[in-house]
């Protein structure tokens, strides 16, 4: 924007945000290595939130929704994109203050830029998930999802913790003053080995859409989604928290993808969304009597 | 007199929920502090802080308290609980009409002692629409997190006092408070209202909800005027706007010329919903490519990097809109009742294309009831084939709230589109209702459907719940043929089930009006009728009829008649049948006789052409006679034969009142 020193390219901005949080106490994570709609379903948020102790993590998230793809002809529009997650528990004081901060070292001045805070309740039904928050503002653009977990899997959590979620390419469209997502700089290198979001993304962006809408099996993805719901149910009455969460992220995602590929009508949706959420308590209830014994031991 | 003030300063409260929590803190305020006579008191609220003051005595006034207790003789366990629940000994015990009393003098308590229990107690219980914990609250609830509380109290001749109240939750009260949180971070000492509504103000955050309305109502038609434009002033948007900002600066920016060809519905609505922008208008009244919106401070850029920013996010939100605006209208609406088969409307009722199907024929009965041209027949029943097409295209997917009105662009500037667009309406209380035959008969169609078949299902509202809103669409059907006034008769198309309902809900609708609705009442049970145009228009003759001074008479005659057969027809009814003339020997009863047998041809006349006014002002001519004939005549007389003729008689005066209205259903 109209800053003085020039803009972040965007993995300077992952950069800057992983520092940032460093200093904050977070550990630096990676993605989680499967598929998923949000940072949210990372076990490193979704379990964590869960239990008494402390923790404080941050990391950068692939998030898939299916059904947001726009073969690459939508300057707003992925159905792959990325999010910083960051989760504090409990939630710190001064929580907003640190977010303010974290804006204020990717380039967004607070004097010069307008940011509010305007209400929104998350919700997420796949995981009985909830919690209070607001919808970050920079000068009209949302520029982030800020939420106090009240409930996760179904249960209501010990501390509760802050979340905060980045939408980086968004973010970084602003930060940069873009107006098409693929025109991003990636890095800050020159010449040939300049990168535009577009260089690493584009193709990606088409062949998922075609996959997404047109090409998926979806006999296959009913039958996997079957098979991660067995699987899910197994592992959990062994015990074993973590695998069986896996296989309710697969069959989370494996809806996501039936839904983009239209087969599932009004009140089918329900009934998935519910089976989902059922796996999701089912992980959180052996989670948490895992912490509890760890706890006592 | 001291002066109380209370600010509970937290992060962000959503905009809808702050007018609500400052008027439960003045509820509180004046229940709790009663015994302190509050006076004057005054609120505040805003996106960070609720807050309240008011003029209150220092201490409560010592008064004699007295409180009867059981009665002299009752069992020991009585009076030991009496004693033990008033926290005092028998000595305080006197007998008063036989009854122990206790009498004592309650001294005066200290302001803050009041504050500290009961009220700040109850502040601590205020109710949230949703509320929540967070690290540092421990079992305590807030809407968002509390973070400081400033309470204190000024005696009007001394310094402030800090220890009033207790710590709100996990929040100490410091007296204190902050500013603005950009402009002016940092925080400052609270020691009464007048201050710190001051400080706040040098700290860029105008505390009076109120006055930033104004401030933001003005900022904003001066920011327009500076283009020759106007505003579109929503008055609930202003009011959101208001609980967003605390140091409002009113700004205008640019909207890209492309996106000026959108249906000005999409974009605006886009504008309020999403951005909270302001529509403008160009001198003409034409949409203007500006939008007028409201940001919380004062940039050191005056506000250019900002504006520059909203106009790229309104940009890019347009962009999606012009994307469906181009590839919905690749096909004609009627590509989309193809894609109604997939999505189901209720499971036991069936998908959107079979309601699209009912709708159809439903329009097309009443377009052909209503008696409108053949042309227009066949465009009410396309409008109710398509109405509902637009719920599979992309614009609809993207903005609900736009169903109806993108089918109606979609369809054309013709009476089709024209039916669609308007068959939600009247979509609340205030919203107008469709015009014309064609509009009307969809409108209708459609809202008679959902009524029907919902009613099939046995999904009726009840008292607590009325999940598909066939309460407002019984208004809505009332309100179509009313305003309109359409000649309908209803029970074929609804059934009488949903009949009833409808009637029940106009009953509802006219008591709401103030209007009387036991006049309603009066007409319909006189005349079962299904045409509420006509059950309208009769009830309003009554009604104009009863405001006349002849009314109350006669009506009275009415009451002493009907008493009268109730009474002895119990004895030797029924007294029905023929008056014979022969029996009539008083001139008041021959009179009443003879006017009767008058009235009821002329009135059956009137009733036959529907002019119920007539109907009335003939009917009201009985007044006379039958006064006299209460006046000069004994119903019950001594010779059975002409006791039997004079109740006949009643019964022919109640019998021809009851063509036109049961009178018996009026109320005093």
């Amino acid at each position: 924007m109209n800053d003085q020193k020039p803009s972040l390219s965007f993995q300077d901005i992952i950069l800057t945000l992983h520092r940032f949080w460093a200093r904050q106490g977070c550990v630096i994570l990676q993605p989680y290595d499967m598929e998923m709609g949000a940072g949210t379903f990372h076990p490193a948020t979704t379990l964590r939130a869960l239990g008494p102790k402390p923790w404080a993590a941050a990391y950068v998230q692939p998030s898939r929704r299916p059904s947001d793809g726009r073969y690459g002809e939508n300057p707003n529009r992925l159905q792959h994109f990325y999010q910083y997650q960051v989760i504090v528990k409990p939630s710190p004081a001064d929580a907003q203050d640190l977010l303010l901060a974290s804006y204020r070292e990717i380039g967004l001045d607070p004097l010069l830029h307008d940011f509010r805070f305007v209400e929104d309740d998350w919700e997420s039904p796949t995981l009985g998930a909830w919690g209070l928050g607001w919808e970050v503002w920079c000068d009209g653009m949302e520029v982030g999802q800020f939420t106090y977990f009240q409930q996760v899997g179904g249960i209501a959590v010990d501390v509760p913790s802050f979340e905060m979620t980045y939408g980086l390419e968004r973010l970084a469209m602003y930060v940069q003053g873009v107006e098409n997502v693929f025109s991003l700089r990636f890095n800050d290198a020159a010449g040939q080995h300049a990168v535009t979001y577009g260089d690493i993304f584009l193709r990606a962006e088409r062949e998922y859409s075609a996959h997404n809408f047109e090409a998926a099996d979806t006999d296959m993805l009913i039958r996997h989604f079957a098979d991660a719901e067995v699987e899910c149910a197994a592992l959990v009455s062994r015990g074993l928290a973590q695998p069986a969460y896996d296989y309710c992220i697969k069959a989370s995602h494996l809806f996501n993808l039936l839904d983009a590929r239209g087969v599932i009508s009004v009140s089918e949706r329900a009934s998935y969304i519910g089976r989902v959420r059922a796996l999701a308590k089912a992980c959180a209830e052996v989670w948490v009597a895992g912490e509890t014994v760890a706890e006592t031991v | 007199m001291a002066e109380f003030f209370l600010e509970l300063f937290s992060e962000e409260i959503p905009a809808r929920m702050q007018a609500g929590a400052a008027a439960e803190l003045e509820r509180l305020l004046k229940t709790h502090l009663m015994p302190l006579n509050p006076q004057n008191v005054r609120t505040w609220y805003g996106p960070r802080r609720i807050a309240i003051a008011a003029d209150i005595l220092s201490q409560t006034l010592p008064f004699e308290e007295n409180i009867r207790g059981p009665r002299v003789g009752a069992p020991e366990g009585a009076i030991k609980g009496f004693l033990t629940k008033n926290n005092t000994s028998s000595d305080d015990l006197v007998e008063r009409d036989g009854f122990y009393c206790l009498r004592r003098l309650v001294p005066s308590i200290p302001a803050h002692g009041i504050i500290s229990h009961p009220f700040t107690v109850e502040v601590w219980k205020l109710a949230w629409p949703k509320s929540m914990r967070w690290g540092q609250s421990g079992r305590f609830t807030w809407v968002r997190p509390l973070r400081r509380v400033a309470c204190v109290l000024s005696p009007a001749d001394g310094e402030f006092v800090m220890d009033v109240g207790f710590p709100v939750g996990p929040i100490m009260n410091t007296c204190s408070s902050e500013g603005h949180r950009f402009m002016a971070p940092g925080v400052f000492g609270v020691r009464n209202a007048a201050q710190w509504e001051a400080e706040l103000e040098q700290r860029f955050v105008i505390a009076s909800a109120e006055r930033r309305r104004r401030l933001i109502e003005d900022g904003l038609i001066n920011a327009a005027a500076s283009k020759d434009l106007t505003i579109v002033l929503d008055s609930d948007l202003i009011e959101e706007v208001t609980g967003l900002v605390e140091w409002p600066v009113c700004l205008l920016g640019t909207i890209e010329p492309r996106q000026m060809e959108l249906p000005p519905e999409v974009r605006e609505l886009s504008m309020k919903v999403n951005q909270r922008y302001f529509a403008t208008r160009d001198a003409s009244g034409r949409p203007a490519p500006y939008f007028a919106f409201v940001s919380n401070i004062e940039a050191s850029d005056g506000g250019a990097t900002i504006i520059a920013g909203n106009e790229r996010v309104l940009r890019a939100r347009l962009a999606d809109a012009e994307h469906f605006w181009k590839t919905d209208r690749q096909y004609p609406l009627e590509y989309y009742l193809e894609r109604l088969k997939l999505v189901t409307f209720h499971a036991k009722i069936g998908t959107q294309f079979e309601r699209a199907l009912r709708i159809e024929c439903l329009a097309r009965e009443i377009a052909e009831r209503l008696g409108v041209k053949t042309a227009d027949i066949e465009n009410a029943a396309k409008a109710g084939l398509l109405c509902k097409a637009d719920l599979v295209t992309g614009m609809v997917g993207e903005f609900p709230e736009l169903q109806g009105i993108i089918g109606g662009y979609y369809a054309g500037d013709n009476p089709v589109g024209e039916a669609i667009r308007a068959h939600y309406q009247p979509k609340g209380p205030i919203d107008s209702v469709p015009r014309g035959n064609v509009a009307c008969a969809v409108a209708l169609a459609d809202k008679i459907d959902t009524l029907r078949e919902f009613f099939r299902i046995g999904e009726r509202p009840t008292g607590s719940g009325d999940p598909y809103a066939l309460r407002r669409m019984a208004l809505g059907i009332i309100r179509i043929i009313l305003e309109n006034e359409l000649r309908l008769e209803l029970i074929p198309l609804v059934g009488p089930d949903a009949f009833e309902f409808i009637i029940e809900r106009m009953r509802v609708k006219l008591r709401a009006e103030g209007r009387r609705f036991d006049v309603l009442n009066a007409v319909f049970y006189a005349f079962p009728d299904d045409d509420l145009t006509r059950i309208v228009k009769r009830a309003e003759a009554l009604s104009t009829f009863l405001a006349s001074p002849f009314a109350t008479t006669l009506v009275g005659g009415y009451r002493r008649a009907s008493n009268i057969l109730r009474i002895e027809e119990e004895k030797d009814g029924p007294h029905q049948g023929d008056v014979n003339a022969d029996l009539l020997v008083e001139e008041a009863e021959f009179t009443l006789n003879e006017q009767l047998d008058l009235i009821s041809s002329t009135i059956q006349v009137w009733l036959d052409q529907e002019e119920f006014v007539m109907t009335m002002i003939n009917l009201s001519n009985l007044w006379q006679p039958v006064d006299a004939f209460f006046k000069d005549v004994t119903v019950n007389a001594d010779d059975p034969a002409l006791r039997r003729n004079r109740l006949r008689l009643l019964a022919k005066l109640r019998d021809i009142m009851h063509r036109v209205a049961d009178f018996s259903k009026l109320e005093g």
